[in-house]
């Protein structure tokens, strides 16, 4: 049997009383590239949150690649553990130029003499693949803050990668950005999740029923259903989740699109 | 590393196909004509600098350049902090004194010979208490003056950044810091001299402090500790460390998410430019001839954060420009218009409100725009940064 990447047992989170996450169940298996749906509030970015530290879980069990605990291990501990966090704002280091925007991602490991020391061999070439997978070749030199909204997605996921994390939690890697960025962008998680696996939350179901294979739609908290994409839209209960709601015109074009 | 290296080992043809030929060049960032960027220029001008000095001032001119050059030191070390990293510590007068106060022991304990230092005598000591003892020794007292303030800025960074203590906060912590060690300083009177503090030093190395010859070599010390300091934190500000250091400036939060423990990187900083205080106040009591508590209060720590907004942040140089210009400004004006220099801080701060990048900054502006008058593309030459080189060495 192959183990999960990622078990989630009766995880529960609450903001002065409201339960942004109530006994959720959650697994993930290796390499994996898996959406995360639901409305507003339904607790998408804070299981992100919590699996990078930036939350503290209520109460609840979250094992990670077999036997590790991720519960109570502060955060650069948990990079270190292979998990990596994408922001829904672009986070990039707007002063530092591309390069050396990677060059921190890729030295996360490193104690502090070796940061004084120059890259390895091996460092060097990482930052080289991973700008050609982003596509910022002809962009190492330029500051990051002066890059297009998609490329900073991009960068940011290329510090991602550079890290070679097991598991990396993107949230909304697409919004604001053009149909080909879309495009693109779905193409390099796809391929990202041949080594790795990928926890993507997105509210954009067309990217969704594009590239994702398997769906889990949060609602109040907890799972609603989880799934192939097509089944998943065909259910009523997602239909009625949605119904009235803001998402709900974003639904049903998918929908439309999708027959 | 744990962690198997499955991206890297990925045998796509797309990637290596992409090493195998070179990176196109970089466009964009042309800026024109950097200011001091070349290393030997700036070396020349401090050179011509210091001999000219040597050879027209007069020496009691010679002894304000040189008390200048040690306020430099502690600049330096602020920018470390404050113009990279972003912390912008309003108690390095603290560190300073420290610094100034243990060497200061070392002069006063020869100064007085075999006899106990006069103001203990004042306040009624019979013994020399144990912790000045090892202060006979010069080495131990030099080496105290850079280590103890280091010592003391890693356990409070340590603890502040621990519990993520930052930005504005850290500020008032650091102050209160100067608060509190100025009114302990005052309050030891036995110990420390209170509000006089420690006064009449004669001698270092039984040569006399007042001798021409000694000023002039304590000003060459002075400037070969200016010119280490800087190398120091050059080096420090080009590693990957110094980017690290400003990536935690602008989002320390992306930074621990990336796999950092911001504590130990910020502690590390924040200890390095204390013992660059402690440095430049042992040089300071060398040319003043006296360390009292007023020279570590809230007041000179803030106008040790003023030299260096004059000068430019983040730039190092400016912080160096900065400390010389300003004192130099501070002594001019407060000699021409001695009921009038207080102003002269106010215009100072003015001058920072509207030029926040300094002088520096000022600089960097006029040639920016300058060579771009000029199309630019013949700076852009020069200014191929080694990144691309270093990513070409690999292909």
């Amino acid at each position: 049997m192959v183990s999960n990447i990622l078990n989630v047992q009766e995880l529960t989170v609450s903001f002065d009383g409201f339960l942004a996450l109530n006994g959720l169940n959650f697994t993930m298996q290796h390499n994996e590239l898996r959406c995360l749906v639901g409305p507003n509030g339904a607790g998408k970015t804070t299981l992100l949150d919590v699996l990078i530290g930036k939350t503290k879980a209520d109460c609840g069990c979250l094992t990670f690649n077999g036997n590790i605990d991720l519960n109570k291990q502060p955060e650069h501990k948990l990079v270190q553990i292979g998990l990596a966090r994408k922001f829904q704002t672009p986070s990039i280091f707007a002063s530092l130029t591309v390069y050396e925007n990677l060059q921190i991602a890729v030295g996360f490991r490193e104690n502090m003499l070796e940061h004084f020391r120059k890259m390895t061999e091996k460092q060097l070439l990482k930052i080289q693949m991973v700008l050609t997978r982003i596509g910022l070749e002809s962009k190492v030199e330029q500051q990051a803050g002066k890059l297009s909204h998609g490329e900073k997605q991009w960068l940011e996921i290329g510090m991602l990668l550079v890290q070679e994390p097991k598991l990396l939690l993107l949230d909304e890697p697409v919004a604001g950005m053009t149909k080909q960025e879309r495009y693109k962008t779905g193409e390099l998680l796809q391929t990202i999740a041949k080594d790795s696996s990928v926890l993507v939350v997105e509210h954009d179901m067309h990217f969704v029923r594009q590239f994702a294979s398997k769906v889990t739609v949060l609602h109040e908290g907890q799972i609603l259903c989880e799934g192939a994409v097509k089944d998943i839209q065909s259910d009523p209960r997602v239909v009625e989740v949605y119904t009235g709601r803001k998402q709900e015109k974003v639904l049903r074009e998918a929908m439309a699109l999708g027959r | 590393m744990g962690v198997p290296t499955k991206l890297a080992d990925a045998r796509q043809p797309s990637l290596m196909d992409a090493r195998s030929h070179d990176l196109p060049k970089p466009v964009g960032r042309i800026n024109g004509l950097r200011i001091f960027s070349d290393r030997k220029q700036l070396w020349l001008v401090g050179f011509v600098f210091v001999i000219a000095a040597l050879l027209f001032l007069p020496d009691f001119r010679l002894n304000l350049l040189a008390k200048y050059l040690c306020f430099a030191i502690a600049a330096i070390g602020i920018d470390l902090i404050w113009g990279y990293c972003g912390m912008l510590s309003l108690g390095q007068g603290v560190f300073f004194g420290l610094g100034a106060y243990a060497f200061g022991m070392y002069l006063k304990l020869e100064a007085s010979g075999s006899q106990l230092p006069d103001f203990m005598i004042w306040s009624g000591l019979e013994k020399l208490p144990a912790f000045w003892e090892p202060f006979y020794n010069p080495y131990f007292a030099f080496s105290v003056a850079i280590i103890g303030p280091m010592i003391l800025a890693t356990i409070l960074g340590w603890l502040l950044f621990r519990s993520r203590i930052q930005g504005v906060y850290f500020s008032i912590v650091t102050q209160a810091l100067a608060v509190i060690l100025v009114t302990l300083f005052i309050g030891q009177q036995p110990i420390t001299g209170g509000t006089n503090g420690v006064t009449n030093f004669k001698t270092i190395f039984g040569l006399p402090l007042v001798d021409p010859k000694v000023q002039k070599i304590l000003f060459l010390i002075t400037v070969a500790s200016l010119g280490a300091a800087y190398l120091l934190c050059r080096r420090l500000v080009n590693s990957r460390y110094g980017r690290i250091l400003i990536a935690l400036r602008e989002d320390e939060n992306r930074v621990r998410f990336l796999g950092y423990d911001p504590v130990p990187l910020k502690t590390f900083a924040f200890a390095i430019s204390a013992g660059l205080a402690g440095l430049a106040g042992a040089l300071f009591v060398l040319q003043v001839g006296l360390i009292s508590p007023s020279a570590m209060g809230i007041v000179p720590s803030a106008e040790m954060v003023i030299w260096v907004a004059v000068g430019g942040r983040g730039t190092l140089i400016g912080a160096i420009i900065g400390a010389l210009l300003v004192n130099f400004g501070k002594t001019t004006f407060s000699e021409l218009f001695p009921e009038a220099w207080p102003y002269f801080y106010g215009l100072l701060i003015a001058s920072v409100l509207l030029f926040p990048g300094g002088i520096i900054g000022l600089l960097r502006k006029c040639t920016d725009r300058l060579s771009t008058k000029f199309s630019g593309s013949q700076f852009g030459e020069n200014s191929r940064t080694k990144t691309n080189s270093e990513l070409q060495n690999i292909t």
